[in-house]
C-alpha cells in the first residue's frame, strides 16, 4: 500500500492507482469530465487538476493520470486549483451552450455564467474523446475518431460520411459526459449490411 | 578545407581504427594546396533566396570562359550559412580571406578578374560599416564577426557539407575516435555531466542529468534505449537548428553517435520538420557517407559498437517539437502530446528510455568530449555553460546567424554584434524565446542572456531566435500574433490550450479593435494563469508568456489601448489616423500616386492632405514619403 494525503488527511491507495481513483475511494469529490473507469484515461478536461505541494515547491497536476507515490501532498480545492476550475467551466459554458449536463456540473463547483460570447448556441460536444476512445477500447472499432487538429478538432467517422464500421451500440452515446453523441451518432451510423430475415411464424 | 576540384579519392575504404582516421585527414590535408584559391558561396535559406545558387553557376562558368590559369583555377563550394543573412549572398574567397557581401551573378566575371586573376578585392563588395564608412577587407575584422565567440557554428560557411572528407579535415569523428579508443561510456556521460551544457531546445535541462536517468532507467527496465535528435524547430523567426543541420550536419551525427556510445544505444532517430527539405538532404548524404567510412553502422570505426539511425520528417505540426508528440509522431500516430507524469527518459520512444535532445544540444557533444569538460565549463557563466547561437532578426541592421557566450548582455548582441537599429533608436524590447518566450524591455537591455536571468525576467532562453522591436511596433499585436501563432498550432487535445487561447486571443482582439475595458486586463491574466497551470504540454503552458510579460512591461500600453482607444505604436488599425503635416508636406504627390484608395488629395508643390473616411490605414503613404510629413497618431 502506498500512504499520501489529500487534503491533509492520510490516506491509502494500491500501487498503480492515480490520485483520482485513491481519491474517488475515500469519496473526495473532484469534479470530471473525460474521465470513466471503463476507458484509459487521457487528461484532456483539466477538470480534475490538483495541486502537488512540498514546503513552497508547487505543482499542479491532473489527478485523472497521476500516478499515486509514497509521501505526496495533494490539495483539491487551492486557490490554484479552483482559478483553472472556474476559467475551464466559463470556457465549458460558453461553448457547449446546449449541454445540461455540463451547466449542472458548474453550478454545483460556482459557476453559473461565463464572460465569453457564445458561439453555437446548440453546441453540446467539448471535443474530450470519451466516445472515441470507448469506441476504440470496449466495442474494439475505432469507427469514430477525432478529426482535423486545435480548435478545429471535432468527433467523426472517417471523411466525415456515416460508416459501415459503426453497429450502432450505442456505447458512445451512453459514456458521453455532455449529451452530445445523443444528436451525433446518426451521422456516424451506416446502414447495416445484414439483411433481416423474418422470424418464422 | 581541401580544394573543390581536386578529386581524392574514387573508392571508399572503411576506417577501421584512430590511426585509419589520422591517416585519411593526413591524406585530405596533403592533398590541399594553400595557394590555390578557394570561392566560398553561402548556400544559407536568405543567400539562396537572394541568387546564390545562379551566382555558383555564374562563377563556375566565368572560370571556363576566362581562362583561368590551370594552376589558379578556385574550387568553387556551397557552404551552410555563413551568418550575416541580411547582407546575401555572402562570399568569402581564399587564401586572401577576402569576405564580399550583397554578391549577384552579374559581379561573377569581375570577381574572377580581379580578385582570383589580379589577386586584388573588388571595392565595391566590401562591408561598409553603416555608421563610420569604414571598409572591411576580411571577416575577422568585421564587428559582426569580430565579438562573437563561433564554437558551433566554426565549421559552417568554412566546409561544404555534402562531403565528409572537408569535416575530416578540419577535425570531424576526432571525438568519436578518442571516445571509442580511450573513454568508457561512463566516461563521457561524466564528461557531458561536468562539462554542465544544458538542453538548447529552450527549458535548459542539464543534458548530463538527462543522461544520467536514462542510465538508471536502463539500470531498471533493461535496453533498448532510444537517443533522438529533436530537428523539428518551428518558432517564427527561428533558423538556428536549420543553419546547424544544413552547414555541418556531421557534428549532428558526431554528437548523436557519441550520445549511443554513452547510452548503448543501438538505435537512433533524427527527427526534422519537412519544411527543412536541404537539412534531410545534407543529413541523409553525411550519413550515406559516415556509413561508408564506417563511422556509422556496424562495429564503427573497428570496435564492438554498432549504432544506427534513421530520419523521421515531420508533417508540418509545430506540437510534434514537443518531446511526447515527438515520440507519438515517430511511432507513426498523430503527434499528440501525452502526459509526462513519467520521464521521456523512462518511458519515451515506444514506452522505451529515450533520451531527446534538440540539434544544437548534440552539435555541442563532439567538442566537449574533444577538448574536456573543463575546457566547456569555462565558457560562458558557471550555471549556464557553453555557447549559445541566436537568430537575431527584426529591427536590426545585421540580421543574422550569432553565437555568443551564455552570460552576454542583451545589448552586446542587439547593438554591437547586431549594428543597432536601422536610423540608430534605441530598441523597444526584444521578444527572446519565440511563442514561449517573453518580451525583455529595453531598461533591462544590460541583462545577461543565460538560462536563469530570462527565466527570471519572465521571459525564456527558448530555441534562440531573438526579434528585436522598436517603436513602431505594438506590444497588443506581438502578442496577439504569438496567440494566433499557438491557436492554429495547438493538438487541441486539452481544454485550456484548445479553448483558453483561442479567447486569449479574442480578449486582445478587442483590445486592438478598441473595444476592451481595463477589467479585461485582469481577466486575460486570469485566464493566462490558468493556461498556464492547467495545459496538458509545454506548448499551452508556455503560450500565455508572450502576452504576459508585454502585460508585466508595458502596462501603460495596454492602458491606452483600453481606456483611451489608442495605439501608441500607431499599428492597430482601428485605432490610429493617418494624417499629412502641411508645415513638412512639399507636395511631391508621390503619396497621393502610391495611396490605393486615392484618397490623398492636394496640388502639386502645395501640402497634401488624407481624406480619412476613406483611409484604409495600410500606411503606403508613410513608408512613401521622404520628408516625414507623414504623421500616425
Amino acid at each position: 500500500m502506498i500512504t499520501f494525503n489529500i487534503n491533509d488527511t492520510e490516506v491509502q491507495a494500491e500501487p498503480g492507482w492515480t490520485v483520482l481513483e485513491t481519491a474517488r475511494q475515500y469519496e473526495i469529490e473532484i469534479p470530471t469530465l473525460c474521465y470513466h473507469e471503463a476507458v484509459s484515461s487521457s487528461g484532456a478536461c483539466r477538470l480534475c487538476m490538483v495541486e502537488l505541494k512540498d514546503g513552497s515547491w508547487s505543482k499542479l497536476v491532473a489527478s485523472c493520470i497521476y500516478p499515486v507515490a509514497e509521501g505526496i501532498n495533494v490539495y483539491t480545492e487551492t486557490e490554484r486549483v479552483k482559478n483553472v476550475r472556474r476559467w475551464v467551466f466559463e470556457m465549458l459554458l460558453a461553448q457547449c451552450p446546449a449541454s445540461g449536463e455540463i451547466k449542472q456540473l458548474a453550478a454545483k463547483h460556482g459557476v453559473e455564467s461565463t464572460r465569453f460570447s457564445i458561439k453555437d448556441p446548440d453546441e453540446e460536444c467539448m471535443v474530450c474523446g470519451l466516445c472515441t476512445r470507448a469506441c476504440e477500447e470496449i466495442v474494439g472499432l475505432s469507427a469514430i475518431s477525432m478529426v482535423d487538429r486545435g480548435v478545429h478538432k471535432k468527433i467523426g467517422a472517417p471523411f466525415s460520411r456515416p460508416t459501415e464500421v459503426c453497429v450502432a451500440c450505442g456505447c458512445c452515446v451512453t459514456i458521453c459526459p455532455t449529451g452530445a453523441m445523443r444528436s451525433r451518432i446518426d451521422a456516424v451510423r451506416g446502414i447495416p449490411k445484414i439483411t433481416l430475415t423474418p422470424l418464422a411464424v | 578545407m581541401f580544394n573543390g576540384n581536386v578529386a581524392l579519392k574514387t573508392e571508399v575504404n572503411r576506417l577501421n581504427s584512430h590511426t585509419d582516421l589520422n591517416d585519411f585527414r593526413q591524406q585530405i590535408l596533403d592533398s590541399y594546396d594553400p595557394d590555390r584559391p578557394e570561392i566560398l558561396v553561402c548556400h544559407g535559406t536568405g543567400c539562396i533566396a537572394n541568387g546564390s545558387v545562379e551566382l555558383t553557376q555564374a562563377l563556375k562558368k566565368a572560370c571556363q570562359t576566362m581562362g583561368v590559369d590551370a594552376k589558379i583555377m578556385p574550387g568553387i563550394k556551397s557552404t551552410g550559412c555563413q551568418g550575416l543573412c541580411s547582407k546575401g549572398p555572402l562570399v568569402h574567397i581564399k587564401p586572401h580571406g577576402l569576405f564580399y557581401q550583397r554578391v549577384k551573378a552579374k559581379n561573377a566575371e569581375e570577381i574572377i578578374q580581379k580578385t582570383i586573376i589580379e589577386n586584388k578585392p573588388v571595392k565595391h563588395l566590401l562591408y561598409k560599416d553603416p555608421q563610420t564608412g569604414e571598409l572591411f577587407h576580411k571577416e575577422e575584422d568585421i564587428p559582426f564577426y569580430k565579438k562573437q565567440k563561433r564554437y558551433v557554428l566554426k565549421n559552417i560557411g568554412k566546409i561544404d557539407p555534402t562531403r565528409i572528407e572537408d569535416k575530416i579535415a578540419v577535425g570531424g569523428y576526432q571525438a568519436l575516435a578518442k571516445a571509442l579508443t580511450t573513454m568508457t561510456p561512463e566516461q563521457v556521460v561524466e564528461q557531458i555531466t561536468k562539462s554542465g551544457l544544458r538542453g538548447r531546445g529552450g527549458a535548459g535541462f542539464p543534458t548530463g542529468r538527462k543522461w544520467q536517468g536514462a542510465l538508471k532507467a536502463i539500470e531498471k527496465k533493461g535496453r533498448p534505449v532510444y537517443v533522438v535528435v529533436n530537428g523539428d524547430e518551428g518558432d517564427p523567426g527561428a533558423f538556428m537548428d536549420c543553419a546547424i543541420m544544413e552547414g555541418d550536419p556531421h557534428a549532428v551525427l558526431e554528437g548523436l553517435i557519441l550520445g549511443a556510445y554513452a547510452l548503448g544505444a543501438e538505435m537512433g532517430y533524427l527527427y526534422i520538420r519537412a519544411e527543412y527539405p536541404i537539412a534531410i538532404k545534407h543529413l541523409q548524404i553525411a550519413m550515406e557517407q559516415a556509413k561508408a567510412y564506417g563511422l556509422l553502422g556496424e562495429n564503427i570505426l573497428g570496435s564492438d559498437f554498432c549504432f544506427n539511425a534513421q530520419i523521421n520528417r515531420g508533417a508540418g505540426a509545430f506540437v510534434c517539437g514537443e518531446s511526447t508528440a515527438l515520440f507519438t509522431s515517430i511511432e507513426g500516430k498523430a503527434g499528440n502530446p501525452r502526459p509526462k507524469y513519467v520521464r521521456s527518459v523512462e518511458e519515451g520512444l515506444w514506452g522505451r528510455p529515450t533520451v531527446l535532445n534538440n540539434v544544437e544540444t548534440w552539435a555541442n557533444v563532439p567538442m566537449i568530449v574533444e577538448n574536456g569538460a573543463d575546457w566547456y565549463a569555462n565558457i560562458g557563466v558557471p550555471k549556464s555553460t557553453g555557447t549559445k547561437v541566436f537568430c537575431l532578426v527584426g529591427k536590426v541592421n545585421n540580421v543574422g546567424l550569432v553565437e555568443v557566450p551564455m552570460g552576454t548582455p542583451l545589448a552586446e548582441i542587439v547593438e554591437n554584434i547586431g549594428g543597432g537599429l536601422p536610423g540608430g533608436a534605441p530598441f523597444k524590447a526584444v521578444q527572446t524565446g519565440g511563442p514561449s518566450g517573453g518580451c525583455i524591455p529595453y531598461h533591462l537591455k544590460d541583462l545577461p542572456v543565460d538560462f536563469d536571468s530570462l527565466t527570471k525576467a519572465g521571459a525564456m532562453m527558448g530555441s534562440g531566435a531573438m526579434i528585436v522591436m522598436d517603436d513602431r511596433d505594438c506590444v497588443v499585436d506581438v502578442a496577439r500574433y504569438f496567440l494566433r501563432f499557438l491557436e492554429e498550432e495547438s493538438c487541441g487535445k486539452c481544454l485550456p490550450c484548445r479553448l483558453g487561447l483561442s479567447r486569449m486571443r479574442e480578449i486582445l482582439d478587442n483590445f486592438s479593435h478598441g473595444c476592451g475595458e481595463e477589467k479585461d486586463i485582469d481577466d486575460l491574466m486570469g485566464l493566462a494563469q490558468a493556461i498556464q497551470d492547467g495545459a496538458l504540454c509545454a506548448l499551452g503552458s508556455s503560450a500565455p508568456n508572450p502576452c504576459l510579460t508585454t502585460i508585466k512591461f508595458f502596462k501603460d500600453e495596454y492602458i491606452a489601448h483600453v481606456r483611451d482607444q489608442k495605439c501608441p505604436a500607431g499599428v492597430c488599425k482601428d485605432l490610429i489616423t493617418y494624417s499629412i503635416d502641411p508645415e513638412a508636406c512639399t507636395g511631391c504627390m508621390s503619396c497621393s500616386r502610391q495611396c490605393p484608395q486615392g484618397c490623398i488629395s492636394g496640388e502639386k508643390k502645395k501640402p497634401h492632405a488624407i481624406d480619412e473616411s476613406a483611409c484604409i490605414r495600410c500606411g503606403i503613404c508613410m513608408e512613401t514619403c521622404k520628408f516625414k510629413a507623414v504623421i500616425v497618431r
